[in-house]
């Protein structure tokens, strides 16, 4: 018994020994959400980011020390459109954490305040890894940013009434930035619009979309199957017909087979950032555009 | 004269080409009318579209659960009879731990329903479906969400968290078939009507204890069914500590302690006498999962390593009966065993794996007027098995596996088997537990 008390004491001690944390705990499910939290919260905010641009965020293991991070986060930040559903839903059963859970005011899911693209007419999985309520990676669009930063700015301020006039400036402050950023962005890219691109996953359908390039197939047969041979081959007959300028893949995929493709086709083969800390250059958000367009630019000049 | 006709020019110019510019005008307001309009019915498209979109068609399934179903088959072909399939030197517990029948066989059926139940709960119900037994229930509970501090709460039916494969649902497990070790020391798997308590630490490592309080319906308690008495028979305590290491390992380690009293837990012995036990079962188990991916992706490459150790101590009364006249004495064993696997995924869809198993008897003692003669099943043995597999999963939803093992549960014999078996979900996207 004696040593039970002991036991509890020692480990009560670890506990009320624990760093005090900053004002508001900030669970990310991607990088790019991290980034805009750590925009608009500054050093009022304490950010996690559960994965890194070098995980495929549709395939995470609910690894304990995910567990052991969202237990004590106050505010959940996802990309939602069920990108997450293999991990997050069971990180919230074993959190016993209610600050977070489906409903409360510190879960967040930024895809639900833009418009989505490619919600399919037709849900079956013989058509692959769907997502029913349209594509996730709406990151990839800079306009999509500029809608959900004021949105997760009011929630921040909601849930740290204390520093809600800090989230606010830092919030107005970077949305002015953004948009001059989106204008500049906008001017680059212009030489884009109109430009066939092979993608490897659909991850690029809100960047095609801002850019007015056209997607000229993907390297996945299907959404989330990986690709087949005979599915390249089928490319690289059809690149022959009308070939594409560029073929992109994200740092979380293997670059196999859009170098195979790329040696076939003789079409250069590009290695996107696709969000926050996928290469050098896209240390925030702001780099992440950036090198995107560089990256795209120098391959299709 | 020609000043006239200037002057009348410029008049009829000056009268005239307002008139040509209203005229001009006129088509322009005619077009933009036009476009207006046309712009008009598309705005109304787009809003009858919107409201189309934002009204769903509702009705009460709207808030139907989340449904999956996991259907499995297998080819089995064993070379010893399964009928006479034991696991010599431990005490066979309730209910069937055998490799299956031989040929082709549809395994069991999987039907889970699931959903939050309000703010304040989760319920999940798995519905098990048998082809030879019909449906039970596997797993049926609900669970806290709104408690703070990291405590949940499980109440119902559900896979004690007793070591680390227990937990998790066959139709996820590496191999075909249970370790020797959760065969002989939980019966393959120990589902306990119950209650659970949980806190998991505010710490960056992982760490998490809990207890459970228990009916006792499965083995190592007893009788099946659990005892016909108030307040609890069964207690489980258990711990894990888990982190990250470096940019690709994730680690976790646990300890529980499940303590039973069984009363009149009977079992066969292969000879024909019935005996049964009253008394107490300890069991320590110890486990442990390490799993790599190239920075935590595990789409293209992974590599999983598992093993459990358990060791029970039983003592209490034997009851012994070959001729209608039951003799007791007292019973004492101390017994342990381990399972060692690793999984590799080397290329996307295709994974290998292999699986050492071992069990340590020890040496029952037996007080007067039992002898050690009377339960050859319990004479001192140590099974051993080997098993190596290879599956594909062409997506997150479909398996196919093959499996080879060279079983020596039996001391007599070495059962090789061999198993090929489909397992595939439908419905809703389920998450799997590290």
């Amino acid at each position: 018994m004696r040593t039970t008390v002991r036991f509890v004491v020692a480990l009560s001690s670890v506990v009320i020994a624990l760093p005090a944390s900053a004002a508001l705990n900030v669970f990310a499910c991607e990088p790019e959400w991290g980034a805009l939290a750590q925009e608009l919260g500054g050093d009022k905010v304490s950010i996690y980011s559960a994965t890194t641009a070098l995980q495929d965020p549709h395939r995470i293991e609910a690894r304990p020390s995910l567990i052991a991070r969202i237990r004590s986060a106050d505010l959940l930040v996802c990309s939602g459109s069920e990108l997450e559903i293999g991990w997050i839903p069971l990180l919230l059963t074993q959190s016993g954490n209610p600050r977070i859970q489906l409903g409360s005011p510190g879960y967040f899911e930024a895809s639900q305040y833009v418009v989505k693209l490619e919600i399919p007419k037709v849900i079956d999985r013989a058509l692959g890894d769907l997502h029913p309520g349209g594509n996730p990676h709406v990151h990839t669009d800079p306009r999509n940013i500029a809608k959900i930063a004021p949105v997760l700015m009011e929630r921040m301020a909601q849930l740290d009434p204390a520093n809600a006039d800090s989230y606010r400036s830092r919030g107005k402050s970077f949305l002015e930035r953004w948009q001059a950023a989106i204008a500049r962005w906008e001017q680059q890219a212009a030489p884009l619009k109109g430009v066939p691109m092979v993608v490897y996953h659909k991850d690029f359908s809100y960047f095609i979309n801002w850019t007015g390039m056209r997607e000229a197939g993907s390297l996945e047969p299907k959404p989330g199957i990986p690709p087949t041979p005979s599915h390249l081959a089928e490319l690289i007959d059809q690149m022959k017909r009308a070939p594409a300028k560029v073929i992109v893949y994200s740092p979380y995929s293997s670059p196999q087979a859009a170098e195979f493709l790329s040696s076939r086709a003789n079409i250069p083969a590009v290695m996107m950032p696709f969000t926050v800390g996928g290469t050098d250059r896209a240390k925030d958000l702001f780099g992440l555009f950036d090198d995107t367009i560089a990256r795209l630019l120098g391959a299709v000049k | 004269m020609h000043r006239k006709a200037t002057m009348a020019l410029a008049v009829a110019a000056a009268l005239g080409l307002p008139h040509a510019a209203t005229a001009q005008t006129e088509d322009e307001l005619r077009t933009l009318r036009e476009q207006v309009r046309q712009l008009e019915t598309r705005v109304t498209d787009a809003e009858q579209a919107a409201i189309q979109a934002s009204s769903r068609p509702t009705g009460e399934n709207a808030m139907n659960p989340a449904v999956s179903v996991i259907l499995n088959g297998i080819y089995s072909n064993l070379s010893q009879d399964p009928n006479a399939f034991r696991i010599n030197g431990f005490v066979p517990p309730l209910g069937e731990v055998g490799p299956g029948v031989r040929g082709l066989s549809l395994g069991e059926s999987e039907l889970a329903l699931a959903a939050n139940i309000d703010h304040n709960f989760r319920g999940t119900l798995i519905a098990s479906i048998s082809p030879e037994d019909g449906i039970g229930v596997e797993e049926g509970y609900i669970q806290t969400l709104a408690l703070s501090y990291g405590f949940t709460i499980k109440a119902g039916r559900f896979f004690s968290s007793v070591g680390y494969q227990n937990q998790i649902h066959a139709h996820a497990w590496d191999f075909t078939d249970a370790p020797l070790a959760n065969k002989v020391f939980l019966g393959n798997q120990l589902g306990e009507d119950g209650i659970q308590l949980k806190w998991v630490a505010p710490t960056d490592v992982y760490f998490d204890v809990g207890v459970e309080l228990g009916h006792g319906r499965q083995f190592p308690a007893g009788p099946a069914g659990g005892r016909n008495k108030n307040g609890v028979s069964s207690g489980n305590v258990f711990a894990h500590v888990g982190g990250d290491l470096g940019t690709g390992v994730a680690w976790q380690t646990g300890m529980s302690y499940l303590s039973t009293s069984p009363q009149d837990r009977t079992f066969e012995d292969p000879t024909g006498t019935t005996n049964s036990f009253t008394g107490q079962s300890r069991l320590w188990v110890l486990d442990g999962i390490l799993k790599w991916a190239p920075n935590y992706n595990p789409t293209y490459t992974n590599f999983k390593l598992q093993g459990e150790y358990f060791r029970r101590r039983e003592n209490g009364d034997l009851t012994f009966d070959a001729t209608g006249a039951a003799q007791t004495g007292s019973f004492m064993s101390t017994q342990s065993g381990f399972y060692l696997q690793g999984a590799y995924q080397f290329a996307p869809m295709w994974r290998i794996g292999y699986r050492y198993d071992k069990l340590n008897s020890g040496t029952a003692d037996f007080s007067a007027p039992l002898n050690a003669a009377n339960f050859p099943i319990l004479a001192p043995y140590n099974p051993t098995r080997h098993t190596v597999m290879a599956d594909w999963s062409p997506s997150e939803f479909s398996r196919v596996r093959l499996q080879f093992a060279s079983d020596k549960s039996r001391s007599d014999v070495t059962d090789k088997q061999v198993f090929l078996q489909y397992i595939v979900s439908l419905g809703a996207h389920g998450a799997h537990k590290f």
